[in-house]
Parts: structure tokens; C-alpha cells; sequence
């Protein structure tokens, strides 16, 4: 099944490298993800959607709690969350047919981000299926070129990440003696 | 005015290191320089697998961080073994490596190889250290993540030019790792729930596993064990963890198990495991383990929890905190203790009977050394006082079968990854930081020929490990399995031209001999241990001996093989 993992991150060399290393290490194939700095540009958010067997899930999610740049890993594949994806489509199209795409673009909420003689740059924003319906319909217009973001999502219920606060290094070392 | 080297230096010592395992080269000669005028001892191996390995011994040894030191390219990856090693038995090393300058890097420069890249993954943390600035914080948060929580490796890779740069060195006061999440201590609730499921219990086994020896918590273990009565296996990472003496101490389970402890886990109708991980050496065939029992499983890592079976009451916490708070708990419970103690009492003449019936027993022979004759000779010897850092193989089966440990830290062994080659560094490392202790290398023949190597730093530093080969000719545990699982066709297993071991030993300056008579026995191990020096003593037992009781892979853990079918003899 497809699990969808949302990740608050210290946005630091590495940490992504861990988070797929992470999969990769137990061969999971990584459907999407995505990642980008938040607010606070020391940490990043990431969204990843990753193919895995159900029994695995909260051992995944266990997993990479443990990371020591990640601070809140959760899982929100079931969970009450806002999903969406970008998607850029070129679409070539010929003379006549400008219109038409324009008013089928619209539908879809589309909208052109560049022009040209040959066709348009068109960009849709929405759930996964909801571009797969829109890459369908302007394929059948023309060749095409989608370019897709992966899915980004934001949980509705705020869960503020439990943070580890600063030990004093002689403790540490204190556990060390 | 400190160079980063210095930096480096002082940081260790501030963390109360006193040794390092190392070995030099292009990018760490600044550190070397260092060194030059460090109090910090540096013990010069002849592998860098073997710095690791040594650390290890030194940190099982001891329950403190130990340290290595490589070079960049083929010292870092030489390191890997030990790395990984350490990461699957959970022991604190700190690995420093040298990089090459961060101007050369990614550029495919002499003996640069992509170090942090290549350790991610045997590592519970790394750090690529770029400027001078971020030195002190990485090498002190690399110590608290190894030595605390669950511990683990940690690598520090330094760049050349961080090594050179100079600055002054700013104590670091706090460590601030807000995703770092260590849970100690146990949930209060959960440990109140534990007390009654224990009490309720009919056939309670403690299964203990290598967390009890990281927490410490071997006292609070005997005190659990004694208060609820209970039989407890300890698992190959745990031996030692209870008295190998104590009445309740029923050997280890698994794969080469004895015959009681396996019974025990499948007969249980709830099992305290305790820093254990339910590994598939210890259940068998999974859905064939333990299935009358209810699970209680305490681990300080959460991600343990549920893995591989399913926990009725998971407690999140410090082996040591968690086991006084259930002794506590059940001591202000302790009305409930008749309840089923009769059950219990009926259960522990079971498991007694268990054990009468099939003990591990050493077999002996007038004609040959067998090999477990051997180990119980080296049993008479210790005490159940000596530390002995075992290698992979029918020789650590035995020994941990066999050998008493009455205390934690003295039974070294490469659990998790089973790497040959293991046995003589971690012993070396073992006698560095307990130098009056005896200190017992037992090494296959394989094995030993994986670390030859390090009879010269044995020489240099003097360290007076007794090194026990149990030579069999053969790498054993693979010909066993080809003997018992592939119709006894031998394919590459037999060793052929092991060294002279008195020419070998001589060659490094050190004593050696070979015993084969097993009437010689007893004297050889006498003289081997009064030496005040190392020695190496070879010892010829009979090539084909299997190990049982052996549970085949896959099997559920009740299917024990208990003894060869029919004498087991090559063609
Ligand atoms: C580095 C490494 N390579 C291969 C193995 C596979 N292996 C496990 S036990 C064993 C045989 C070990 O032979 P020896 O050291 O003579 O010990 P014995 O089993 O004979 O006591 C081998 C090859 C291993 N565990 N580690
Ligand atoms: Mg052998």
C-alpha cells in the first residue's frame, strides 16, 4: 500500500540522506517526495509517499523517529490532512485547437503559465487523481511533458512535536564515566 | 592559540578517554602531531578493522565509550565492519577519520572516499565536520549519542585543513539535539500493569537480552528474578547478565540453545523480555515462538517494540530505571504473590526437569580433545571470574553453552553480525582497559587467521592475552552445516597449512605451543595462564564435532536437533 509520511526535519547536510536511506535499506521503492524549508529555515518539512507493506507502517514511522534530524516523523495516510500535487504540462497543440485546451484547462482550475506558437505551459495544482484526470485529457490533445511536484500535504490537527531540550555536557558525560 | 587537532585531543580528554585504537596516515598526521604530546595513550593496530574491533572490546569491557581513529579512503572503509558490528550489538564507539581538505573534496582526490556517505548506514549518527568552528560541538554531541539512549558508533569525519586550522578551543556547555528523543523512564501505569501480569502468571519466563548489560542493570535483574522466582535465559548478548551460577539462570535460547531454555520459551505463559530484541537466532521460526505466552517487552528503543512480535504491554525504557521501578511495583503488589504460586512453583520443577534431563554437558575423549572438553577446561580455570572475547564460529557456540560468567562484561563476543576477526582485537581491547584481568582470546583457526596481524601489538603493548585456538581444521560451523544440510559435501571449508603455532608465536617474540593430547590438556591451559605474558596456545581437538543442541534455520525453536543421528564423518 501507498504510505504517505510527513517529516519535521533539521535542514542540515545529510538528513535527506538518511530519510532515504532509510527506505532504501529495506527495499522500499519511494512513490514521491518532497521537501523544502519551513518558516524557520533551520528545518524543513518533508512529504514522502512510499510503497509498503501495512504491517510495516508504524515500524516505519518508528524508524525514523529515530533519526537525529528528524523531529517529528507521522504517518498521515489515514489521518485528517490537506493532500495536493503541482503538476507542469506542456502541451503542444496545434492552431485550431487553442481554445478548446484553454476551456478544458479551466475545468480542471489550470491555469497557463507560458504561451507560445506551438502550445502552452500549463499549471494544475489538486489531489494525485485529480492530475491524473488532467495529464489524460491533454494528452489526448497533443504530446505532452508533465512535470510533478510529488505529493505535498499539511495535517489538520496540529501536533506539536515533543523536542529534546539541551543537556548540560557534564551530564553527558557523567553517563559516559 | 589550538590547532584542530589539539581541539580534537581536547575534547577526548575532557570526555575521560583514555585510549585510543588507531592507525595513521596522509590526512590524520596533523592529529598524529598531536598525539606526539597527548597524555591520551594510542594503541598502533596493524588494521583499522581492527581499531574498531579493539574499541569495541574496550567498550563491552568496560560500558564506556571507545575510540578509534583511521585514516580518510581505505582507513575510513576499513572501519566499516567494525562499525557495523558495533551498530548491530549496540555498543558506544566513537570513530574519528581523517578526510582530505574541504577544498579537495568531491573531487575524487587521492584517498578521498565519501566517508559520511558510506557510514550512514552503520552508524547511529555521523558527522562531516567542515569548519573549526563546528569541531568541539560534534565531537562532544558524537559521545553523548554514542554513550547514551540505545548506544551505537558515531563517526566524525574531519577534513585535513579542520585538523590545521587554528582557534581557540570554547568549552562546549550544553548538548542540543531537539530530535535526540531518549526515553528512561519507564511509564508509571505500564509498570503497574506489568506487576500484575507478573503476579497472574502461571508459567512467567525472563527472557533478558544485551540491554540489561548496556543499562547496567544486572543487579536489578537478580533482584526481579529472585523476587517473582523465575526461570530467565539470557541471550548470547546477555550472558553474565545473571550469574552463570545463579539457581534460575537457565542458559542461553536459540538457534544453539539449550534444550531447557528453548522449552521454557515455548511452554511460558509470559515472557519478560528485557533489552531484547526477539532476534531470529533466538525465536526460530516466528510464528512458532512462544505461543502461549503473553509478552511483556521493555527496551529503551522504541522501534524494538513490536518488530518482530508483538508486545501485550510495551514499556519504553532504561532496562535499569524500569526493573526498580517493577521491583518496587511488585514488592507494593506483593498480596497478590500467592495467587498462582503454586503454578509457579509447579513451573519451576518443569524447567528443572528440563534442565536435569538435557543439560549442556562437555563431551571428552581419551583418543582426541573434543572441543567441548576444551572449553571446560577453560570453564575450571575461570571461574566464571575471566573475561573471554570469543570469535564467530562452533567455538563461541561452545563457550557460551559452557562457560560460566558471573559477572556482566566478561563474555565479548560479535553477536549481531557475526564477524570473524572479531575474537583477538576486542580482546586486545578488553586487556587494555582491564589490565589485570585474565584475559582469555579463544579463536578458531579461521578466525585467528583473519587477525594474525595483532600478535605484534599484543608484543608491543605486552598485553598478556591467553590466546586459545580451537583448531579443528576446518572453518566448522559452515562445514557443520554442510555436513548436516548439504549430504556432508564438504566444499571449501577445510584449513589446511595452519602455521607452526610455537614458530608463529616465536616470529613475534611471544611463547606458543600446541596441545593435542587430551590428558596434556589441563597442564597446557595451567601453564598458558601462569605465564605472567601472551601466549598462544593451539590446541588440535576432533575436526568434526558438531554443535547441538541446533535448531535448524527456520525451524520453530522446539524442533531441536539434541544429538548427531549417527557419528558424523567426512568422505
Ligand atoms: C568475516 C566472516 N566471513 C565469513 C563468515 C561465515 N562463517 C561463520 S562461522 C565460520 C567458520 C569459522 O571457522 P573457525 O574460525 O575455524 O571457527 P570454528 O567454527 O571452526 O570454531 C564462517 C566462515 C563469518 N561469520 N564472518
Ligand atoms: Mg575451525
Amino acid at each position: 500500500m501507498l504510505q504517505l509520511i510527513s517529516l519535521l526535519m533539521e535542514n542540515k547536510p545529510g538528513a535527506l540522506m538518511r530519510v532515504t536511506g532509510l527506505l532504501t535499506a529495506r527495499g522500499y521503492n519511494i512513490e514521491s517526495l518532497s521537501v523544502a524549508r519551513t518558516l524557520d529555515p533551520e528545518l524543513s518539512r518533508m512529504s514522502i509517499v512510499v510503497e509498503v507493506e501495512p504491517p510495516q507502517r508504524a515500524q516505519l514511522i518508528k524508524q525514523m523517529n529515530k533519526l537525529i534530524n528528524v523531529l517529528q516523523a507521522v504517518d498521515l495516510t489515514e489521518a485528517a490532512a490537506v493532500r495536493r500535487e503541482l503538476a507542469l504540462v506542456r502541451v503542444r497543440v496545434s492552431r485550431e485547437n487553442r481554445t478548446v485546451i484553454l476551456k478544458e484547462a479551466e475545468i480542471f482550475g489550470a491555469r497557463p503559465v507560458d504561451s507560445s506558437l506551438d502550445g502552452f505551459a500549463l499549471e494544475v495544482t489538486g489531489d494525485p487523481e485529480k492530475i491524473d484526470e488532467f495529464i489524460a485529457v491533454m494528452g489526448a490533445y497533443g504530446e505532452i511533458e508533465v512535470t510533478r511536484s510529488g505529493l505535498v500535504a499539511v495535517s489538520l490537527e496540529a501536533k506539536k512535536p515533543r523536542l529534546s531540550p539541551p543537556v548540560l555536557k557534564e551530564e553527558g558525560i557523567a553517563q559516559n564515566a | 592559540m589550538l590547532n584542530g587537532a589539539q581541539i580534537v585531543l581536547e575534547c577526548l580528554r575532557r570526555e575521560k578517554v583514555e585510549c585510543i585504537f588507531g592507525y595513521p596516515g596522509g590526512v590524520t598526521l596533523p592529529l598524529y602531531d598531536a598525539m606526539y604530546d597527548s597524555p591520551i595513550r594510542h594503541v598502533l593496530v596493524r588494521h583499522e578493522q581492527n581499531a574498531c574491533f579493539a574499541a569495541e572490546g574496550w567498550a563491552r569491557a568496560t560500558g564506556r565509550v571507545g575510540v578509534c581513529c583511521a585514516t580518510s579512503g581505505p582507513g575510513a572503509t576499513n572501519l566499516v565492519t567494525g562499525l557495523v558490528d558495533a551498530m548491530m550489538d549496540s555498543i558506544p564507539v566513537v570513530a574519528i577519520t581523517g578526510q582530505v581538505p574541504t577544498r579537495l573534496i568531491g573531487s575524487d582526490a587521492f584517498q578521498e572516499a565519501d566517508t559520511f556517505g558510506i557510514t550512514r548506514s552503520c552508524t547511529k549518527h555521523n558527522f562531516l565536520v567542515k569548519t573549526l568552528a563546528d569541531l568541539p560541538q560534534a565531537i562532544h554531541e558524537a559521545f553523548h549519542i554514542a554513550a547514551t539512549g540505545r548506544p551505537g558508533p558515531v563517526l566524525v569525519d574531519i577534513p585535513k585543513d579542520v585538523f590545521q586550522a587554528r582557534g581557540r578551543y570554547a568549552p562546549v556547555s550544553s548538548i542540543h539535539l531537539p530530535g535526540y528523543k531518549v526515553v528512561t523512564e519507564g511509564h508509571a501505569g505500564q509498570i503497574r500493569r506489568a506487576a500484575q501480569m507478573i503476579w497472574e502468571a502461571k508459567r512467567p519466563l525472563v527472557y533478558a537480552g544485551g540491554g540489561i548489560i548496556a543499562a547496567g542493570a544486572s543487579e536489578e535483574l537478580r533482584a526481579f528474578v529472585e523476587q517473582v522466582d523465575a526461570p530467565a535465559v539470557c541471550t548470547l548478548m546477555a550472558l553474565g547478565a545473571l550469574p552463570g551460577s545463579h539457581p534460575n539462570f537457565v542458559s542461553m535460547p536459540g538457534m544453539h540453545g539449550s534444550y531447557a531454555a528453548n522449552m521454557s520459551m515455548s511452554e511460558a505463559d509470559l515472557l519478560i523480555a528485557l533489552g531484547t530484541r526477539f532476534d531470529d537466532r533466538v525465536t526460530g521460526k516466528l510464528s512458532g515462538f512462544a505461543p502461549h505466552a503473553k509478552v511483556i517487552h521493555v527496551d529503551i528503543d522504541p522501534a524494538e517494540i513490536g518488530k518482530n512480535r508483538a508486545a501485550d504491554l510495551p514499556i519504553v525504557g532504561d532496562a535499569k530505571r524500569v526493573l526498580r521501578k517493577l521491583n518496587q511495583a511488585l514488592a507494593d503488589s506483593a498480596e497478590l504473590k500467592p495467587l498462582n504460586e503454586a503454578a509457579r512453583a509447579a513451573w519451576r520443577e518443569r524447567v528443572g526437569e528440563w534442565k536435569r534431563r538435557h543439560p549442556l554437558e562437555p563431551e571428552f575423549s581419551s583418543e582426541e580433545i573434543k572441543p567441548q572438553h576444551l572449553i571446560s577446561e577453560m570453564d575450571r580455570i575461570s571461574g566464571g571470574e575471566a573475561i573471554v572475547a570469543s570469535d564467530v564460529g562452533q567455538h563461541q557456540m561452545w563457550a557460551a553453552q559452557l562457560m560460566r560468567f558471573n559477572h556482566p562484561r566478561l563474555w565479548i563476543n560479535s553477536g549481531g553480525l557475526g564477524s570473524m576477526g572479531f575474537g583477538l582485537p576486542a580482546a586486545i581491547g578488553a586487556q587494555m582497559a582491564r589490565p589485570d584481568a585474565l584475559v582469555f582470546a579463544l579463536l578458531g583457526d579461521g578466525g585467528f587467521q583473519m587477525s594474525i596481524p595483532e600478535l605484534a601489538t599484543i608484543a608491543n603493548e605486552r598485553l598478556p592475552v591467553k590466546i586459545i585456538v580451537m583448531n579443528n581444521g576446518h572453518l566448522g560451523m559452515v562445514r557443520q552445516w554442510q555436513a548436516l544440510f548439504y549430504h556432508n559435501r564438504l566444499s571449501q571449508v577445510t584449513l589446511e597449512g595452519f602455521p607452526d603455532p610455537e614458530k608463529l608465536a616465536g616470529a613475534y617474540g611471544l611463547p606458543g605451543r600446541m596441545v593435542e593430547a587430551p590428558g596434556e590438556l589441563r597442564r597446557a591451559l595451567r601453564e598458558c595462564v601462569e605465564e605472567p605474558g601472551p601466549y598462544l596456545l593451539n590446541v588440535r581437538v576432533s575436526p568434526f564435532e558438531n554443535v547441538y543442541p541446533m535448531v535448524p534455520a527456520g525451524a520453530a525453536i522446539t524442533e531441536m536437533v539434541l544429538a548427531p543421528p549417527q557419528p558424523v564423518e567426512a568422505t
